[in-house]
């Protein structure tokens, strides 16, 4: 059972209420593909990913990327249990997607990035410590089903 | 995943942009790495003061910042150019290399906040690599 203080609640629904989806989510996938290249496996559908360019600007990208700010309000809405509530998500993840679960620490260092940049310095050292914490119990809910 | 030609411009070019904002970026990227990886701390006990901002923090900020201008001035060859810094980590400080990454990744925090602009994807991969390059050079002496 993971436990919250209410500073930590707070916080993550005050980012979550101030950040625009329709830029993060896609911002945040793109980055991720730029960044961590190999992580480009997962998207042979998408078309042109050959340069950073073609990944900023394919809308397959930017879709998909509101797709997983979707799923991670998921989360914000469940603080409370996670694990149960990312249960079906984690068996996608693993038996149809085959996602390696190490590539999910990847898209949420690019996701803080894209916060901090959005935020600036409201984005202080205690809010990160607390995005920190709550992509961490994504990550580990998302592992979960894994065997 | 060595530093191409085009790496080394992108991170020579954005470093002539920041640099003289060194001291900031260090004491920032150091506050919130032992805020949000409290772990970390284990490595300043013999500090007085871990807060934000904090004397200390501001200190040791500025001096890790002064060996990243120095990597990106050897980034030709950073394993025989941080030789000295990484005996000093391996022999001395015995820092975990795992710690590294994480430095790294605060650092690069700090900069999408203060740079938000300029930070654009692409010269956040050169600076990743960069990063990691300075890492695996500060780990050569290590065993």
């Amino acid at each position: 059972m993971v436990k919250w203080t209410d500073f930590e609640c707070a916080t993550i629904q005050d980012i979550f209420s101030k950040i625009d989806y329709d830029v993060v989510g896609p911002a945040a996938l793109s980055r991720c593909l730029i960044v961590y290249p190999w992580t480009q496996r997962y998207f042979g559908g998408f078309g042109n990913l050959y340069k950073a360019a073609a990944i900023t600007s394919n809308p397959k990208v930017a879709a998909h990327g509101k797709v997983v700010i979707a799923g991670l309000e998921k989360a914000v809405k469940n603080m409370d249990d996670i694990k149960t509530t990312y249960k079906d998500l984690s068996v996608l993840h693993s038996e149809k997607l085959q996602v390696d679960p190490d590539n999910f620490n990847l898209l949420a260092d690019c996701l803080t990035v894209v916060v901090a940049g959005q935020m600036g310095a409201a984005f202080t050292p205690e809010g990160h410590a607390a995005f920190q914490k709550f992509l961490a119990v994504v990550v580990a809910s998302l592992r979960k089903q894994y065997n | 995943m060595s530093l191409s030609a085009k790496d080394k411009k992108t991170v020579k070019t954005f470093w002539a942009k920041i640099s003289s904002n060194g001291e900031t970026i260090g004491a920032d990227a150091l506050s919130r790495m032992l805020v949000v990886y409290p772990q970390t701390k284990t490595y300043f006990s013999h500090w007085k003061d871990l807060s934000p901002g904090s004397a200390p923090v501001k200190k040791h900020g500025a001096t890790v910042m002064a060996g990243v201008a120095d990597a990106v001035a050897k980034i030709d060859d950073l394993t025989s150019g941080l030789l000295s810094l990484s005996e000093l980590h391996a022999f001395t400080l015995r820092v975990d290399p795992s710690n590294f990454k994480i430095l790294s990744h605060s650092i690069l925090v700090v900069l999408a906040i203060m740079f938000p602009t300029d930070f654009t994807p692409e010269v956040h991969v050169a600076m990743d690599k960069f990063l990691a390059a300075v890492a695996r050079a500060l780990s050569e002496k290590y065993r």
